[in-house]
């Protein structure tokens, strides 16, 4: 393990991860309105991929869009203040938690509608494959994004155009709710295997651990080469865990704030249902045991990069929380360009 | 001035449109070496190749996400849905996404495309086939809406279409097509939000979209011959309504006729309706009236397909029991 690499995956994970944790807390005491989607679980798909797109390139993404925003270096208070619809927010609170963009970070959209990601992100593809820049569309969509229409549609021209597309696919079904506990992905897809959908249309399909940031830099780095090569779109599977608070539309903080002392062991995993999250699955938890495992001086600097990361997000919630509301009188402003 | 057909015009608006801005490309279903189903993108192909004139696989909804994609990064796509019926398929791109761009944005970003289809009666091509679904469109915040009825206009509106930074939504009647017209040569540009007074007159002003202009003016003639002199308005773009100019005619006429080829229930004649009687009520010496096409599916049968959208003589009818009353 290259362990600078797995510090700079570390903060970007600690980052999302103390950034949900004040949008849960923020959400659970009804400082926002409306219903909202967390990444946890899921930080280190994001990590490793965010960590190896360029500049150049174009992203789409979903309603699950905080982490991939921070990722891609959007400041954390715009974000925030965004999330509670204030006109200090990314979008000057219009978008709010399932809209938050970025047009200056290259983010195309971020659509609630999952699959018509797809589509947009092949759009940008297109539009990169004209610029000959190197650019190419990313499309980072759940495993429900495959039960809707556009995505075939849009892999079908994708793979026929050879766009540049890199689709990535954060498989979260998992013990879902609602769905069949223990089957592969889901009871919704005919499909037992989603990477045959692509494979269908000739689009080489790869599955990547989504709990291990390497893996999945290494995968969508890949992945990207070919795109930027011009061979046409490349799907990855990344496999992430599900995390106990993802409940449908209001997610809570089941395992609550995140304590770095259960990776130093400072903090004995408490008994009960989270056991596992704690012990194994969580990813954060996860990748902070591999870059202590270096020993040194490894225990306090996760110390003082979680203290870091805290103050930039108790700094962001201080900017959110302090942020006008939009004025009234401005409801109708950018209904058209 | 030299004459065009409609589809002429249209054609001489997006070739002009793509030699002034290589970021204007054309997608669409068989729009490319075949030039169109009703050639309506003839030529093009052999101008601007496939890399600008693009054909697009039966997938509306993927191909026009990916259209709304690539307006995003620069491209400026004017999409092609072949029959109108056919938007039904590509709502959630249109809908939830290029209509929604700007705002949610808060002006961060926009799409700047056009989507162009047909509508309209007339070729026996049945219920899923012949629709006028305009008014849809136009109940969605964020899109603009155009209804060319002259080859002039085609040609203007489109140009104006495709320099708009929102995304523009044009309705083309495929019984145009083959109406001649003056057209100018060169730049023509025609401002979306500004109505076109076709015919002036003294007793009534009939406000029509589309193809129903060609039937106002056919309505007028008759109708003069009777010593009725009717003025005709066509708003030729429905969002954004040049309804200044509709409250203007109003204003000299006292009398109003709204004629619309979409169904009437809930429609564009309704709407523009509405805006007249909350915004010229005290020059209003009657009702304000509407005649828009029958709230049922278009049969494809000869004996039941004219009943359904309003023609001159229903007009003229209409045009007659206004001034009576």
């Amino acid at each position: 393990m290259d362990a600078e690499q797995g510090w700079r995956f570390l903060e970007t994970m600690l980052l999302m991860r103390r950034f949900e944790e004040a949008v849960g807390t923020l959400g659970a005491r009804g400082a926002f309105p409306g219903h909202y989607h967390l990444y946890i679980g899921q930080e280190a798909t994001g990590a490793g991929a965010f960590s190896v797109l360029r500049e150049q390139d174009r992203i789409a993404t979903t309603h699950r869009n905080h982490g991939h925003v921070l990722a891609r270096g959007a400041d954390p208070g715009a974000a925030l203040a965004e999330i509670l619809g204030r006109e200090g927010g990314l979008n000057r609170g219009r978008g709010g938690t399932i809209h938050l963009c970025a047009p200056d970070l290259g983010f195309v959209s971020t659509s609630g509608i999952v699959g018509s990601v797809v589509g947009l992100a092949a759009g940008a593809a297109f539009a990169c494959k004209g610029r000959g820049d190197g650019g190419i569309g990313v499309a980072l969509f759940g495993d429900g994004a495959l039960e809707e229409g556009i995505p075939f549609e849009a892999m079908n021209i994708a793979a026929l155009w050879k766009l540049p597309l890199l689709l990535l696919c954060e498989n979260n079904s998992a013990d879902a709710w609602g769905m069949a506990k223990g089957g592969y992905p889901a009871l919704v897809h005919a499909a037992n295997d989603l990477r045959a959908i692509p494979g269908a249309l000739g689009i080489p399909a790869i599955r990547v651990e989504g709990i291990d940031p390497f893996a999945v830099c290494d995968a969508v780095a890949t992945a990207a080469a070919r795109c930027r090569a011009g061979e046409g779109p490349v799907f990855i599977e990344a496999m992430t865990r599900r995390w106990a608070g993802s409940a449908p539309l209001w997610p809570e903080l089941a395992t609550g704030i995140t304590d770095l002392g259960m990776a130093t062991g400072e903090t004995p995993i408490p008994e009960g249902p989270h056991a596992e999250w704690f012990a194994r699955n969580d990813p954060v938890l996860r990748l902070a045991r591999l870059v202590l495992a270096q020993g040194g001086d490894s225990a306090a600097r996760l110390r003082a990069l979680d203290a870091a990361v805290c103050a930039r997000i108790g700094a962001a919630e201080r900017f959110a929380l302090a942020s006008p509301l939009p004025d009234p009188a401005t409801a109708t402003d950018f209904t058209f360009a | 001035m030299r004459t065009l057909s409609y589809r002429e015009a249209v054609i001489e608006a997006l070739a002009g449109e793509m030699r002034r801005d290589p970021s204007v490309v054309l997608m669409g279903e068989d729009i490319g070496a075949a030039g169109g189903v009703f050639r309506q993108t003839a030529g093009l192909f052999d101008e601007f190749g496939a890399a600008r004139v693009i054909d697009t696989p039966i997938s509306e909804a993927g191909a026009f996400g990916i259209a709304v994609g690539a307006s995003m990064c620069g491209l400026r796509p004017v999409f092609e849905v072949m029959f109108g019926d056919f938007i039904t398929l590509v709502m959630d791109p249109l809908v939830n996404q290029a209509a929604k761009l700007s705002y949610m944005s808060a002006g961060g970003f926009s799409a700047p495309l056009v989507l162009r289809t047909t509508m309209g009666v007339g070729s026996n091509l049945g219920p899923q086939h012949s629709q006028s679904l305009h008014a849809w469109a136009c109940h969605v915040p964020g899109l603009k809406v155009a209804l060319p009825a002259s080859p002039a206009d085609a040609k203007g509106l489109f140009a104006s279409a495709i320099r708009d930074p929102n995304p523009v939504v044009i309705f083309e009647d495929r019984m145009l097509y083959t109406l001649r017209g003056p057209v100018p040569e060169g730049e023509h540009l025609v401002p979306l939000g500004s109505a076109a007074l076709r015919r002036a007159g003294r007793d009534a002003t009939v406000v029509a979209t589309g193809r129903m202009v060609a039937h106002a003016l056919d309505a007028a003639d008759r109708l003069a011959g009777e010593g009725l002199e009717i003025e005709v308005i066509d708003p030729r773009s429905l969002v954004p309504l040049d309804l200044e100019a509709l409250v203007a005619s109003v204003r000299r006429t006292h009398r109003v006729l709204v004629v619309d080829g979409g169904a009437r229930r809930y429609g564009a004649a309704a709407e523009i309706a509405a805006e007249l009687a909350e915004s010229a009520f005290d020059w209003l010496d009657a009702p304000v009236r509407r005649l828009a096409a029958e709230d049922v599916p278009i049969p494809i049968s000869r004996t039941l397909e004219p009943l359904v959208q309003p023609d001159a003589a229903r007009i003229a009818a209409a045009v007659h029991a206004l001034v009576a009353g």
